[in-house]
């Protein structure tokens, strides 16, 4: 097993992610792009843990997917409370805090 | 089949029989501080919902004042236990928690910085008709994830306690739902932290590939055994690691979110933010940094030099142009935290000795400055502009006088605690024989002076010929009782360690963190 290929493949989607996350400009997408991020990262964690043969790796990545989850059910909610008041997710719009 | 399956029980029964599982060890005791804020919410929580005499005034406040206290009264015996000689640090949970000094320090003023936001969200609360106890339990809750962030041993632990942490800070920076600039915080501040904490992740998962574990101990015993010859994926973790540190203290260049978020949310919740978080993940900083990385200290001090000249000069600079003083405050927090990171830069025991006093000494100056800035931000929390300030020596004399205090010792002025503390930073850092970089960190503490200065003229000086002027009578602020506990709590702390600086800086020397193996 290559281990360049795994960190190669990550390192692709975290590059994805971090370009949407600093150029989309629809929350949600954000949201999505974060996701994308934390995924890189899982491929990492379970790429090295099996070419150390540890268990940490996979248990860290399994501590990511279920942290992610709750991270994402708490960005979501106030994705809903910004779109009650202003109908509308761009984070463009989002700009009251300014100085 | 049947006998198969039978065979096939067997030899689980035979597997369950010989290897028994290997629970780690978990030193409850010791764990105490911790439990007692993390239940002391789940309990909070579930009794409010539960009995309807809780919905009185002042009683969860009261609750979680208890519960913070009993937490810092529940550090004083590991306390004691850690400074005995013969028993000294040790480790919990099978060796992923570190409880040394430093840790039950860092423990005790995360409590107190949830006593003084809950004596400030008591009246805050019920001033913009928010009730429920959801505040509390989320301070508390968030409270133990910084509490676990700052005794990690391990970087899987030190993760969830950074999430656990900051999601809840996400929710109360979002929490006053009528005001827009709120919710707009909360979700800024997400949006940024989960960036961060992807970011934190990745330099994580790097020093795991290049080292092999998550453990701090274990990774330090690696790189001091081992040299490697391409350590770029090491490099690259490390990098990473500092930005996602970065983010959370808000040095600059990673500092953009801060004054946005220090000014949208609830002022009792940036109290907290600015006091408890900071110290959560400056402990985080330090551990990683100086214990587990200490080896390879060539290579991360010139990045923390960078972000220490940074973080001082430009956060003094922009607080300067500043008319709104929550936002001057934010970019004055930024300044602290650039004085923080010189302390670490120096990567030795007076350095740390150095960060672990100034933290500690910020905690309490910047609480009351929040809490001065809640009460004079009055219904609606919104009287924030330098305008607001203007006269308030007249009509509430003794609050301008609190927050004179807390201003002067912010610009380390002698007789504060601020002077001692901007103090040992610089011999910290002259120690280490970064003289530019004390020179910078004197120059930023002029000019964060001139900032502190003007909030100061603007509450005595009202302009011309003010005396016989009705219109510049002073704002009108009402002072309720548990706000001016947690002021005068805060005042006595930053008088007692300006005057007698002596016995923290003895706390502050026990309190270095150490690596403590598994026995």
């Amino acid at each position: 097993m290559l281990l360049t290929n795994f960190l190669m493949l990550s390192s692709i989607l975290f590059c994805i992610g971090v370009y949407g996350v600093l150029a989309r400009r629809n929350a949600v997408m954000v949201l999505m792009s974060i996701e994308l991020i934390l995924n890189a990262v899982n491929i990492n964690l379970v790429a090295f843990g099996t070419i150390h043969g540890s268990i940490s790796g996979h248990v860290f990545a399994l501590f990511i997917i279920a942290v992610a989850a709750a991270e994402v059910g708490v960005g979501l909610a106030m994705v809903l409370l910004i779109y009650r008041n202003r109908s509308s997710i761009d984070l463009d719009d989002v700009d009251l805090l300014k100085g | 089949m049947i006998a198969a399956g039978l065979s096939n029980l067997g030899v689980l029964a035979q597997i369950a029989e010989f290897t028994p599982l290997d629970t780690p060890e978990v030193q409850w005791a010791a764990l105490l501080p911790l439990l007692i804020l993390a239940g002391g919410g789940v309990v909070l929580l579930t009794v409010s919902s539960l009995v309807k005499a809780m919905a009185a005034p002042g009683v969860n406040a009261a609750a979680t004042v208890l519960v913070g206290l009993a937490s810092i009264i529940a550090c004083v015996p590991v306390w004691q236990r850690v400074q005995d000689p013969e028993r000294g640090p040790f480790t919990a949970v099978g060796g992923v928690i570190g409880i040394d000094g430093f840790s039950i320090l860092a423990t005790g003023l995360i409590a107190a910085s949830v006593i003084l936001a809950a004596l400030l969200l008591d009246d805050y609360l019920r001033r913009e008709d928010i009730d429920g106890v959801e505040m509390y339990a989320l301070l508390l809750l968030s409270a133990s994830g910084g509490v676990i962030m700052a005794s990690a041993n391990d970087l899987i632990v030190m993760f969830l306690g950074l999430e656990a942490l900051s999601i809840a800070i996400y929710v109360m920076a979002a929490m006053h739902r009528r005001r827009i600039e709120s919710q707009e915080a909360g979700f800024k501040y997400f949006i940024v932290g989960a960036f961060s904490s992807a970011f934190f992740l990745y330099g994580i998962a790097m020093v795991y590939g290049a080292t092999g574990s998550t453990n701090l101990v274990e990774i330090a015993t690696f790189l001091a055994n081992n040299l490697l010859l391409r350590n770029g994926v090491l490099m690259l973790g490390m990098a990473l690691l500092l930005v996602g540190f970065g983010f959370k203290v808000s040095a600059v260049p990673f500092q953009g979110w801060t004054p946005d978020v220090y000014q949208g949310a609830p002022t009792p919740v940036t109290a907290f933010m600015a006091s408890a978080v900071k110290v959560a993940a400056f402990a985080g900083l330090i551990r990683v940094f100086y214990l587990a990385l200490g080896t390879y200290s060539l290579d991360w001090k010139p990045a923390i030099y960078a972000l220490a000249v940074l973080s001082m000069i430009i956060g003094a600079t922009f607080a300067v142009v500043q008319t709104d003083v929550k936002r001057m405050m934010a970019y004055s927090s930024i300044s602290h935290a650039g004085f923080v990171l010189v302390a670490v830069q120096a990567g030795t025991e007076k350095g740390v000795t150095a960060a672990i006093f100034y933290l500690t000494s910020y905690v309490f100056m910047v609480a009351g400055s929040f809490g001065v800035i809640s009460l004079v931000g009055r219904r609606g929390d919104a009287a924030h502009s330098l305008d607001d300030y203007r006269g308030l020596s007249r009509s509430r004399p003794g609050l301008a006088l609190a927050f004179t205090v807390f201003l002067l010792a912010q610009a380390g002025v002698p007789l504060t605690s601020g002077f001692v503390a901007k103090f040992n930073v610089i011999a910290a850092a002259v120690d280490a024989r970064s003289f530019w970089l004390a020179l910078i960190a004197m120059l930023a503490s002029v000019i964060a002076a001139v900032l502190y200065l003007k909030i100061i003229v603007a509450m005595y000086l009202t302009g011309d010929d003010a005396e016989a002027d009705d219109s510049v009578a002073g704002p009108k602020v009402s002072i309720p009782l548990p706000a001016a506990a947690a002021i005068g709590i805060a005042i006595v702390a930053t008088l007692a360690i300006g005057v007698l600086p002596g016995y923290l800086f003895e706390v502050a020397g026990d309190a270095v963190p150490v690596l403590i193996a598994l026995p």
